[in-house]
């Protein structure tokens, strides 16, 4: 169980990895995420289901190497097993014909977008795809994005593929519009989230987003990855991972992943040494 | 004290009469050996050593062996007491921990963790005479010295009756689940244990700290499951990774036990309880437990380094928060609880320990709101005063806020342990199990639920309680479940 069946390096620290796991392929819908322990004493990291076949029994999973844990599964071969892999997690996203849905992928968060904007196609919907990333090296997923989008948007922060902005000016060009999106769905580092929430906000498309707190156990037991929405205190884990962009507290969510930083970059730097990484083309 | 009870056995052997029951109260209790207070703050190894054999013995002698025995009335589980505290008191430590097993499956736990003094040592004559609880018959040290002894030599795996080809699904592997599995599995049928953890253990792994259970014993409980041929899958979540009604539908299992336990945590849902620094016990407790972030250097798993720790609630979570937040460092824990310690739920031996290691106690006061810088980190809690009013519906007195008592409270720290709701995934994913308003899952006098062949118990269906109740609400489930399958 659990064994690594195909390795891909995507980008300078984005990595994909196919696995071994025929429970979690069979009930996997789009929105839910594992928890993987590399170790039986390893720390539990969530990481989204990014594709999935139940025929084979594999599961997708992309992931960047930011610290310690995911430096170590970066350096998983094919045939090597995970010691641990709980799920899937989390309540899916819900998925119905809402007309033209925005998919607004930043960075990393264009991989749990991928079976997301693929639900929406299948339910029947108009699906716009906006990726953005800091330049054309670090755009994973191009191709299969391509596949299901009915229009696709590039930008990168340095103009080095597609249009030289961020994500949410796309975003707002397409909420002047009439009529505007039924739906946005935004993904990405929390930054990017808020500031999608933020552009679609005077436009009143709902707009949801998927948060990546830090978690233990994934269950609802610990309260590790509460947020604050709409000013009640939600459980990311058994609530989430989405939730109303318009509603969630992105300051404070930001804070609480903050609280083990100093302790992550000095692992970074660490591992980003033992893996022989270039650090410099990495800003965290 | 080991010396002392020698030279008292010596004494009773060589008398001539028997002993009278005045003889018998007589003898002192013995006290429980202890690791140094300071020492002890150090590290996470236990802090009850243990009784040594003359103590088992001087201390069952103790017992008055009364005809109505009030004890037995007191353990949930209704272990025969004065039979195994007889044994105990001919030194036949092996026939007296066989009395116990006849109704409890985890001695050695339940000696250690039960709160005897509110169960079977609250009504013990011994202590009625004295006048004091604490000098009742330490009935639980005596159970947890013959269920040492046993492990210590090699506990013989039970029998197992032959096949019958029918399968039960066990849901979590705290204690109900584990009993379940016992029970069930004697009789012949397949047993599998789900647990949504990488450890099995429940609550006995990643809450309770290993200063008060060592890991290592309840792994034996679990060795031995898995020598009688019980299976266990870990990293399963019944609700999720499969639905429980599949488990039924499609992968044939012939009943089902839930015992998924009480794990959302409560939060005071007070300004700041978001901010970094701002734990649940559970989250604290699990990092520290399960993940091992007490060793610093190798654990992968982070913890804070805090100075000053504020812990609030007063029960078993919040003392096992309070000295699991020493060990690891903190120069000051601070226990806050709205009533006085008469009222605290906590055993009262685990408040005495986390006194003599130097918890700061602080009564009749609360948070109401809990400070932060910039950062988002925790920097001080605001607390209130409080006095004691009426009594509420619990008989209790209820604790009344003294206007204007504001104060501000210097931490770093925040550990909220004021008490945990059930587990809801079950209840979110299983429409067909009925529950209770505060999400406890129904059932009916055999431990069955309202959906077929499913049956649940422990704190799942309690609300938070004890591990023997949960063992208690296993035993009958089991029983339920073999004749359903008999
Ligand atoms: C529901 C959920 C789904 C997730 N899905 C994915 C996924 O599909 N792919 C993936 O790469 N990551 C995903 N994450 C994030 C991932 O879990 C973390 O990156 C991972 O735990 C890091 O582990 P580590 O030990 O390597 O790093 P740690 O030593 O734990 O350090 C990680 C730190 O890096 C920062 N960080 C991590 N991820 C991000 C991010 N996306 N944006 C900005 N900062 C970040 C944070 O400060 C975080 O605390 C998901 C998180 C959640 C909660
Ligand atoms: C810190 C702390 C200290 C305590 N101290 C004491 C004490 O001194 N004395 C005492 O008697 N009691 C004490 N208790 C209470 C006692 O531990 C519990 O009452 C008891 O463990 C309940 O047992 P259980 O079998 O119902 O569930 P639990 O022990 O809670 O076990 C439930 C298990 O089910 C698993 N699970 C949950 N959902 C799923 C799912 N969907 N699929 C698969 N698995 C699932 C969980 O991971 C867990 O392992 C304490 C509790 C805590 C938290
Ligand atoms: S199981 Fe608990 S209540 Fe029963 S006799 Fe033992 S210590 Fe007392
Ligand atoms: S009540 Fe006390 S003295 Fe009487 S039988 Fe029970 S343990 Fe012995
Ligand atoms: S991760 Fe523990 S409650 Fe969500």
């Amino acid at each position: 169980m659990n064994r690594i069946i195909e390795t891909t390096q995507l980008s300078d620290d984005v990595f994909k990895l196919i696995v071994d796991a025929p429970l979690i392929a069979e009930e996997r819908k789009p929105g839910q995420f594992i928890i993987l322990q590399i170790h039986d004493d390893g720390e539990r990291i969530p990481l989204t289901i990014a594709d999935g076949n139940s025929k084979k029994g594999t599961i997708t999973l992309i992931f960047q190497a930011v610290g310690r844990s995911t430096h170590m599964l970066a350096n998983f071969k094919v045939g090597d097993e995970i010691a641990h892999l709980l799920g899937p997690l989390g309540t899916p996203t819900h998925i119905e014909k809402f007309g033209h849905v925005v998919c607004v992928g930043g960075g990393i968060g264009v991989a749990p977008m991928h079976p997301i904007a693929q639900g929406m196609k299948v339910a029947g919907n108009k699906v716009t795809i906006i990726m953005g990333a800091r330049n054309k090296e670090l755009m994973v997923l191009e191709d299969e994005m391509r596949t299901i989008a009915d229009d696709l948007i590039i930008c990168t922060d340095d103009g080095s593929h597609g249009r030289k902005c961020l994500v949410t000016e796309p975003l707002k060009e397409l909420c002047e519009n009439d009529p505007k999106p039924d739906l946005a769905v935004a993904i990405g580092p929390p930054i990017m989230m808020k500031f999608c929430a933020e552009t679609t906000r005077p436009y009143e498309v709902h707009t949801l987003v998927s948060l990546n707190t830090i978690m233990i156990d994934g269950t609802g037991m610990c309260g590790g990855c509460r947020v604050s929405v709409g000013g009640k205190t939600k459980f990311v884990c058994v609530d989430g991972p989405e939730f109303d962009g318009h509603k969630v507290d992105f300051d404070n969510m930001m804070l609480r992943l903050g609280a083990y930083k100093k302790r992550e970059a000095d692992d970074h730097h660490k591992c980003h040494i033992e893996l022989g990484i270039d650090w410099t083309a990495d800003k965290g | 004290m080991n010396d002392e009870a020698k030279k008292q056995l010596a004494n009773i052997d060589s008398r001539e009469e028997p002993l009278k029951p005045k003889d018998r109260i007589a003898i002192p209790t013995q006290e429980m050996p202890t690791q140094d207070p300071i020492e002890r703050g150090k590290d996470f190894t236990e802090v009850a050593t243990g009784y040594t054999a003359e103590q088992a013995q001087l201390e069952s002698i103790r017992c008055l062996q009364c005809k109505t025995a009030p004890c037995i009335a007191g353990c949930p589980v209704g272990i025969n007491i004065p039979g195994f505290l007889k044994a105990a008191s001919e030194g036949n430590f092996e026939k007296s921990v066989q009395i116990i097993k006849e109704s409890s499956l985890l001695p050695a736990i339940c000696g250690r963790v039960c709160p005897q003094e509110t169960q079977c040592q609250e009504p013990c004559t011994v202590g009625k005479a004295l006048k004091d609880v604490e000098q009742a018959v330490s009935i639980g040290r005596v159970e947890r010295y013959v269920a040492d002894l046993e492990r210590d030599n090699g506990i013989v795996t039970p029998a197992v009756k032959s096949k019958t080809g029918k399968k039960v699904a066990v849901i979590g592997s705290g204690p109900a689940g584990l009993v379940v599995a016992a029970d069930v599995r004697r009789e012949g049928h397949d047993v599998t244990i789900l647990e949504a953890f990488h450890k099995p253990g429940g609550v006995m792994v990643y809450g309770i700290p290993e200063f008060r259970l060592p890991k290592a014993i309840v792994q034996t409980e679990i060795d031995t499951l898995i020598a009688m041929g019980v299976e266990l899958k870990t990293d399963f979540v019944v609700g999720r990774t499969r639905k429980l009604k599949d488990l039924i539908e499609k992968d044939g299992y012939d009943a089902v036990f839930v015992a998924t336990g009480a794990g959302l945590p409560r939060f005071m849902n007070i300004e700041g309880e978001n901010l970094v620094g701002v734990f649940s016990a559970n989250e604290y407790l699990t990092r520290a437990n399960l993940m091992k972030a007490y060793d610093r250097e190798n654990a992968d798993t982070p913890i804070i380094q805090s100075r000053k720790v504020a812990v609030l609630g007063g029960g078993n979570v919040a003392m096992d928060s309070a000295r699991t937040a020493l060990r690891l460092g903190a120069e000051e824990v601070h226990i806050v609880y709205r009533r006085t310690e008469k009222e605290m739920p906590a055993r009262v031996e685990e408040v005495h320990h986390a006194q003599e290691e130097g918890i700061v106690f602080h009564l009749l006061e609360n948070a109401k709101s809990i400070l932060g810088d910039d950062q988002g980190l925790v920097t001080g809690m605001e607390c209130l005063r409080y006095e004691l009013g009426a009594p509420d519906e619990s008989g209790r007195r209820r604790p009344v806020v003294i206007e204007g008592s504001e104060f501000i409270m210097d931490v770093d720290t925040v550990i909220v342990a004021i008490g945990n709701d059930s587990n809801p995934l079950i209840k979110q994913t299983t429409p067909e199990i009925e529950c209770n308003k505060w999400g406890n899952i129904i059932v009916d006098d055999t431990g069955k639920t309202s959906m077929d062949c499913v049956y649940a118990g422990g704190d799942i269906v309690l609300g938070a309680a004890t591990v023997i109740l949960a063992m208690g609400e296993g035993r009958r489930a089991a029983a339920s479940i073999n004749a359903l399958l008999a």
